[in-house]
């Protein structure tokens, strides 16, 4: 076991994953040399060379192009996109064409393809970098979608992510890479996709949340034990699809959640999470299901997002409305 | 000085002297005469014979497909007339082992490399099996996101540049094409990683409604090479020879590794952009037409083939007969697929496990179908 941060974790993966499939590729805008703009790549192209391991030049739509033209010489391509901010430069080869290859060739040709992408907010970024588009791909069918909050997950589920046989859009909080450490295996293991994890167990409401957010929210459930509420939070680890399964048992355990998310309240993943709870749950619940969200404006710049993001004073707010409802 | 200074740096000069390289390579003209006999790639008999028997059994194959739109037996069609020697003769210089990337006007390509008929006929019809191809067949389904396909050519050569493989990308597109972004990404990620790419522009002079003059100020589109560092030439595109010449010189470059090539093959689709309610006389005038007619592919060709004796009548009306017999046969078994159900599209969504949301509509769907 080593003392990993997330982003330590993420190179690792990748590793493991160059080392098993030779046919694993890593590529992307200054992921050679230089070991990508967070250093997520970091010695990726010395150890594994020049072929499997290699900068792209600075067009996204042309990475996903050529992530879709890999897969068909049978490439499993790993493709970094610097931001994901700059989503919009490649939607058309994630959701037009990646998410749709295995239909479009009537299951001929899967795209095991992960698209790894730095997102989120709270790290004084330029304009156009920190937005959560995780609501816009999640959207698209054909698409798995996977937010670490940990560097163990982060591993595990990246591993999972490279091995799957279709696209996954696997995002990383930028305010997570180094936030904190973490026991990590060396070995490779995997944590299957689609599985959400209790962080921290509860009876008396359930908090719901992936990404940065899970750490705001079990700030707030620790200051809420104090006032004498057990809370439980859910880690849903992939936002798409929903692990209905978990957040049910979750919720009819407690009869009390809300869904806490770091995008605006009409982009995210929350809102799915609270149609779930209404269509299999609704007799369970004591209190209307609330949500956390960031308020309906674009991202704000660098130095005014400290007051736009929702964090742990917002979910204890919320919380206590739903906890005294 | 001023003046001694301007002239040494006179950016519309330079324009002008690459602009001016792009004279159009032509072997046979408008007579099927050879002009350019230091170019002609001497095709074999037999070879030229198949050329040609390509080039009639698609003009055919386009006639039926339009007349077959309009009893609404076939769906989405994009006609092809005047643009077989394009299509086709640059496709006469791959290989089996070579990948297309087609745009949606060039099912002919697919079919001459090896797809089946009656599944060109089921993706026109929006039936899911019709692109379905089979294992072994070199080819993307058509692409419609204009542009998308030249970036996915670039991520093909690349894997053939990895895995070692003598083999090229060849990817089409049209004149309007060539303002997307993807084509400029395209061929500047093949062009940065020398990749056995060909990148063929068949500029039919409209895109949808749009003239070619509207595109852009360039000249030529072929120039548009030239800024990615790629090797790049403007083809008479009614000309089969020139065409087959050009794209055969390009094959050759790709598979000895060194990198891709632009072709701009000039030429003209009689027919509407596609049969959905596009009328051309909203914008062509008639005189248009026949000005181009008068250069058509086959007439040349023909004429070429005729001259050395190795054409004629009872041949070309022999292959208009199997085109006809071959349509009729896979009209029919396109007729015979099965009706869609929604489980079917669910099934060839993911490689493996659905996901639980898909699995849990899955179990609905199965339901509700067999009832």
């Amino acid at each position: 076991m080593a003392q990993m941060t997330m982003i330590q974790a993420i190179t690792d993966a990748m590793r493991s994953e160059l080392k098993n499939d030779e046919n694993v590729l890593v590529f992307g805008e200054d992921v050679g040399v230089n070991g990508g703009v967070f250093r997520a790549t970091e010695g990726l192209q010395k150890e594994f060379g020049e072929e499997r391991v290699f900068d792209t030049p600075l067009a996204e739509s042309g990475i996903g192009g050529l992530a879709v033209g890999l897969t068909l010489t049978g490439f499993r391509p790993v493709m970094e996109i610097q931001f994901f901010g700059f989503l919009f430069e490649v939607i058309d080869s994630i959701s037009g064409q990646l998410a749709r290859q295995s239909f479009r060739t009537g299951g001929r040709f899967n795209a095991p393809v992960t698209i790894r992408s730095p997102f989120g907010g709270g790290v004084a970024t330029p304009e156009m970098h920190a937005d959560s588009f995780e609501g816009i791909v999640a959207s698209q069918p054909g698409l798995t979608v996977v937010i670490p909050s940990t560097p163990y997950d982060a591993k595990g589920l990246l591993i999972s992510a490279i091995r799957d046989e279709n696209p996954v859009v696997f995002l990383e909080h930028m305010k997570l890479y180094r936030s904190f450490r973490q026991e990590v295996p060396e070995e490779a293991y995997t944590i299957p996709l689609g599985k959400a994890d209790v962080k921290r167990e509860g009876t008396d409401l359930s908090i719901i949340t992936y990404g940065a957010m899970v750490h705001e929210s079990l700030k707030a459930a620790e200051a809420l034990e104090k006032e004498g509420h057990s809370v439980e939070v859910v880690d849903l680890r992939t936002v798409q699809p929903l692990d209905i399964e978990t957040i049910i048992a979750s919720v009819e355990k407690t009869n009390r959640a809300i869904v806490v998310q770091e995008a605006q309240k009409q982009a995210g993943i929350a809102a799915n999470v609270v149609s779930e709870i209404t269509e299999r749950a609704i007799l369970s619940l004591e209190a209307p299901v609330l949500r956390v969200t960031a308020p309906d404006t674009v991202y704000p710049f660098a130095q005014g997002e400290n007051a736009w993001l929702p964090d742990a004073k917002d979910i204890i707010e919320t919380a206590k409305k739903v906890l005294t409802f | 000085m001023a003046a001694k200074q301007a002239k040494q740096f006179d950016p519309v000069k330079t324009l002008h002297s690459i602009e001016e390289q792009f004279e159009m390579f032509q072997i046979l003209n408008e007579e099927g005469e050879i002009v350019n006999k230091d170019a002609d790639p001497n095709l074999s008999d037999d070879q030229l014979t198949e050329l040609m028997t390509r080039m009639v059994y698609t003009r055919i194959l386009d006639q039926r497909s339009i007349s077959l739109n309009r009893q609404g037996r076939l769906g989405f069609y994009a006609p092809t007339a005047g643009q077989e020697a394009s299509q086709l003769a640059s496709h006469f210089a791959l290989e089996k082992e070579d990948f297309i990337l087609p745009g949606y006007r060039d099912v002919p390509q697919l079919i001459f490399h090896g797809l089946p008929l009656h599944m060109a006929f089921l993706w026109s019809r929006g039936h899911y099996l019709g692109s379905a191809f089979p294992e072994g067949l070199n080819v993307l389904f058509p692409q419609i996101i204009i542009g998308a396909q030249y970036i996915q050519a670039a991520g093909v050569a690349l894997g053939f540049q990895k895995r070692g493989i003598k083999a090229v990308a060849m990817t089409y597109t049209g004149d309007g094409g060539t303002s997307q972004g993807d084509f400029y990404e395209g061929i500047n990620f093949a062009g940065a990683y020398r990749s056995p790419a060909i990148f063929v522009i068949q500029n039919n002079q409209y895109a949808i409604s749009t003239p070619r003059e509207m595109q852009t100020a360039a000249k030529t589109l072929a120039q548009k090479g030239i800024a990615a560092g790629i090797p790049s030439i403007l083809v008479d595109g009614m000309d089969a020879l020139a065409v087959y010449a050009a794209t055969r010189d390009a094959r050759e470059r790709a598979v000895n590794g060194e990198g891709p090539t632009l072709i701009e093959t000039m030429c003209y689709r009689y027919g509407p952009h596609t049969m959905a309610g596009d009328d051309p006389t909203r914008y062509r005038t008639s005189d248009t037409d026949t000005e181009w007619e008068k250069r058509d592919p086959l007439i040349r060709f023909r004429k070429y083939l005729e001259g050395k004796g190795i054409w004629n009548e009872e041949k070309e009306n022999e292959v208009i007969e199997r085109a006809k017999e071959d349509i009729k046969e896979a009209i029919k078994k396109a007729d015979a697929a099965p009706k869609q159900k929604v489980t079917d599209f669910m099934k060839i969504m993911y490689k493996g496990d659905m996901p639980s949301n898909l699995q849990e509509q899955f179990e609905l769907y199965t339901e509700k179908e067999s009832k």
